[in-house]
């Protein structure tokens, strides 16, 4: 994975950086002996590291322009983190930025019921925006699987989805307002406690642009009412084409589950060797899940069980209190921890049109047969977002250069049958040079065009998202500012 | 100008020094001064997919041909577009790449979302004829920029809708509505905020005089038991309601909602405001309008007022956005059919179209804010 040069110029004006954001930050925020800023060099795409030149911890919106004009002065690259949760290397610095952390920006600032709305500062973690409303029976939706770990900010710069987005959306469809600050050290509002934008829809394009079009240091977030109760059922079947087939069919009948989960058996395995949950041994299982009342719930569990039975299924568990349902997502929550047990893995995040899953996971299949690397497949099945995990061994030389080969196959294969290479981990660094296999050069151009009016100087989490050599002549500007 | 392809209507744009009016079915008047350019030849479904809830169709498609073949699926559009022909009294039929440029969006916007959240993909081509595409045909998709939301309305200012791919969802088995009399606004927005923020999956929170008393109305929409089961409790939670169980009526009483069709046949102008739910009484207070009519829990007031009257100078600053939907062109021109925006949002959105149409031809000044603002 190329990263640009670190730029000398830039490095070289460190101790003039230094100073000024010493005078705009509490001592305590600016991290710049090279021992401390080494905890900033990586996101969770371990693979690739690289410190920064600089770290900030800005407390307050106020700061963080202050922080964003200067640098913007003296052409210094910022990198925006949220909690470094990254699958996708989304928060990787390079060596002449400025990593610009929101941890420290964690405070509740609004919370109203009756308009059933959030507005924190977006260093907070995911779970603790539906922490802060719990004790009304409220939540907030969007529930990536690092939602103890992960920001607010990380999930708006991401878009970041989750399990149950099939019946709640992702994080745009949740996101009703921001505080942007943008690269010159503007800070702009867009959208609030209302619905729907009344001029075109910034709030839109901002959210899923990886921190590149500004910093979203407060979020107006959507919170909704608890439903009454939830308990999943579980279903084995002897082929993933049955499973497949038996998801078409219940998403077709009317019945909107929170949530479809699908594993293959080598994830099947892999769990239950690890959580003992009580899988059964099959080809592919589902866990599906709905909301209501205890009627409710019934009544919908038993017309997918319905649904399920001409699909032959080998095993059939309906949930039938909270005991049972915590068994039945134990193995399916553990997955990953489970794959870290066995090997190092590559977690991938192509999403395909749900009628092109059997041939897929059959072509997948024959894949790890030619590259002799064992894959694993757990995913959300209501919506297409695959996660195959390939395994292989990080300590052999070669591995990783074939299993990154490997997924960058298995991602074209997403785009051929009609989907797309991320559906919510984002393109980061990991993704980006697989862009133009799945647009053309004017996609990408519409798409910078937008970055040219938010950052015109090119400054904001640079080298991630577009093919470097596409941004190349945008990205030429940046030696010679300032 | 009626293209016939996205290549044709490239063509057309590479071209084009002057201004065009790009009209869908024309039923949304914009009216404004300029050549027409027509999608209605970019027009069929191209694909959908029921059992993958996707539906991609030529921007140009009718939204009754899109409608029937969904219905024919049991599924639906779920955010429910208003059709504005009864109150602006416009004639032509509604496109779906209209209502998409428009971001139109019914009662259930509040539950399900708008148009632009059921909007998983667009081809459209810009202002100097380049063609474009974002997003894709599936229901997560972050790679790359989202251009599908702002194009989504933007009325046609950034480029020329060819094609759009939508998520659909199923038809809901039947439906119900509770009717609740209020004796005044404020009241009617709490008992809204309170049914929304019940677990019982509320799909349309409107208010509005009901045979000479005000009168809000929930919506409950699902499996026939479920319906009756959260109707119930509503019913015990709100006290003093009547049930509309009829599943003809229902719908009826929310068609009537979505296209307000309390101000069918009047005069005066429109407007449409979008506001936080707890600020609608106040600033509904200060519209003084002849008639009010309210959605989403109160987040969206329709105004009916005297010609001519500056609406956004009585309600002042706000935290939302008023939009002129129905008023004479002078009026229209005087007033900008968009709530003008602050600063720094106004260098963004101009920098936009100014980079998405550089020679300034698509829908020229609509969403502009004027200088003098």
């Amino acid at each position: 994975m190329d990263m640009p040069v670190a730029n000398p110029a830039i490095l070289a004006r460190k101790a003039a950086l230094v100073e000024r954001l010493r005078a705009v930050l509490p001592e305590e925020a600016l991290i710049s002996d090279p021992a401390e800023t080494r905890a900033y060099e990586c996101d969770a795409l371990t693979a690739y590291a690289c410190p920064p030149m600089l770290a900030v911890l800005p407390g307050s919106t106020q700061e963080v322009s202050d922080i964003l004009a200067i640098c913007h002065e003296m052409g210094v690259p910022v990198v925006p983190r949220g909690s470094g949760t990254s699958l996708a290397g989304g928060a990787l610095p390079t060596a002449d930025c400025v990593i610009l952390g929101v941890a420290r920006m964690n405070d509740v600032l609004e919370t109203d019921y009756d308009n059933r709305l959030i507005r924190v500062q977006t260093g907070r973690t995911n779970l603790s925006v539906t922490g802060a409303v719990e004790e009304k029976e409220f939540f907030y939706a969007p529930d990536p699987s690092s939602q103890l770990a992960c920001a607010i900010a990380g999930n708006i710069a991401m878009n970041s989805g989750g399990a149950h987005c099939l019946k709640y959306g992702v994080t745009t469809n949740n996101l009703l307002g921001v505080t942007l600050v943008m690269m010159d050290g503007t800070v702009v509002e867009i959208g609030g406690g209302y619905l729907d934008s009344g001029g075109l829809d910034l709030l839109g394009v901002i959210c899923g642009s990886e921190g590149q079009l500004g910093v979203v240091t407060e979020a107006t977030l959507r919170i909704l009412r608890k439903p009454e109760g939830a308990r999943p059922v579980l279903m084995g079947f002897d082929s993933n084409e049955v499973a497949g087939a038996c998801v078409s069919d219940i998403i077709q009948a009317g019945v909107l589950p929170v949530a479809i989960e699908f594993m293959d058996r080598p994830c099947i395995q892999a769990c239950e060797a690890f959580a003992k949950a009580g899988y059964p041994m099959c080809e592919a299982l589902l866990i599906v899940e709905v909301e209501g009342s205890e009627a409710e719930i019934d009544h919908q569990l038993g017309l997918i069980t319905e649904i399920a039975q001409p699909h032959d299924p080998v095993e059939l568990r309906e949930a039938k209190d909270a005991d049972e349902a915590g068994r039945i997502w134990l193995g399916r929550k553990s997955a990953f921890g489970a794959m870290g047990q066995i090997n190092d893995y590559m977690c991938l995040d192509g999403t395909i049109p749900v009628s092109a899953l059997p041939q897929v996971l059959r072509r997948i299949g024959e894949m790890s047969k030619e590259y002799g690397l064992d894959v694993a497949n757990v995913f959300h099945a209501g919506d297409g977002n695959m996660h195959p995990l390939i395994l292989f061994d990080a300590n052999k030389p070669g591995d990783l250069d074939l299993c990154e080969n490997f997924g960058a196959d298995i991602l074209k294969l997403c785009v051929d049958v009609g989907g797309c290479l991320t559906g919510e981990h984002g393109v980061g660094i990991e993704k980006r040079d697989l862009m133009l296999y799945q647009y053309a050069e004017a996609d990408l151009e519409a798409q910078m065009r937008v970055k040219d009016v938010f950052d015109p100087s090119w400054l904001l989490n640079p080298a991630k998202v577009f093919p470097l050599s596409v941004s190349e002549a945008r990205r030429g500007d940046l030696a010679d500012v300032a | 100008m009626t293209p016939e392809s996205e290549e044709e209507l490239s063509a057309v744009l590479a071209e084009r020094r002057d201004p065009v009016l790009i009209r869908g079915g024309g039923t949304r008047g914009i009216g404004m001064e300029a050549s027409v350019l027509e999608t209605g030849r970019l027009s069929g479904i191209e694909l959908y997919e029921p059992g993958a809830l996707t539906l991609v169709a030529g921007a140009g498609t009718p939204l009754a041909e899109i409608e029937k073949a969904l219905a024919d699926g049991n599924q639906r559009l779920a955010f429910e577009p208003m059709d504005h022909r009864g109150l602006l009294g416009s004639e032509g039929e509604p496109t779906i790449g209209g209502i998409v440029a428009a971001n139109i969006s019914g009662p259930r916007r509040i539950q399900v979302g708008a148009c632009r959240d059921h909007l998983l993909g667009v081809r459209f081509v810009d202002g100097s004829g380049s063609i474009i595409k974002n997003g894709g045909r599936v229901m997560k998709n972050v790679t790359g920029y989202d251009l599908v939301k702002l194009m989504a309305g933007s009325w046609g200012t950034l480029g020329v809708l060819s094609q759009v791919s939508l998520k659909v969802l199923p038809e809901s088995e039947t439906e119900a509505t509770l009717l609740l009399p209020c004796p005044d606004v404020a009241t009617a927005i709490s008992r809204m905020s309170a049914a929304l923020g019940s677990p019982f999956e509320v799909t349309g929170a409107a208010c509005a005089p009901r045979e000479g008393t005000l009168t809000v109305m929930l919506r409950l929409e699902g499996f026939e038991e479920s319906v009756a089961y959260r109707a119930q409790r509503l019913a015990d939670q709100l006290g003093d309601v009547s049930l509309v169980s009829d599943r003809d009526e229902s719908r009826r009483i929310w068609r009537e909602i979505r296209d307000v069709s309390a101000f069918h046949g009047t005069t005066g102008d429109v407007w449409r405001i979008s506001v936080k739910p707890g600020d609608a009484a106040e600033v509904s207070s200060r519209l003084e309008a002849e008639a009010l009519s309210f959605d989403w829990g109160g987040g969206l007031i329709w105004a009916l007022v005297g010609e001519g009257s500056d609406l956004r100078q009585r309600i002042g600053p706000i935290s939302g956005h008023a939009t002129l939907v129905r008023a004479p062109t002078d009026t229209r021109t005087r007033f900008g059919m968009f709530q003008p925006e602050p600063a720094p949002l106004v260098a963004i959105s101009a920098g936009l179209r100014e980079r998405f149409d550089p020679r300034g031809i698509l829908n020229p000044g609509l969403m502009k804010t004027p200088a003098h603002a």
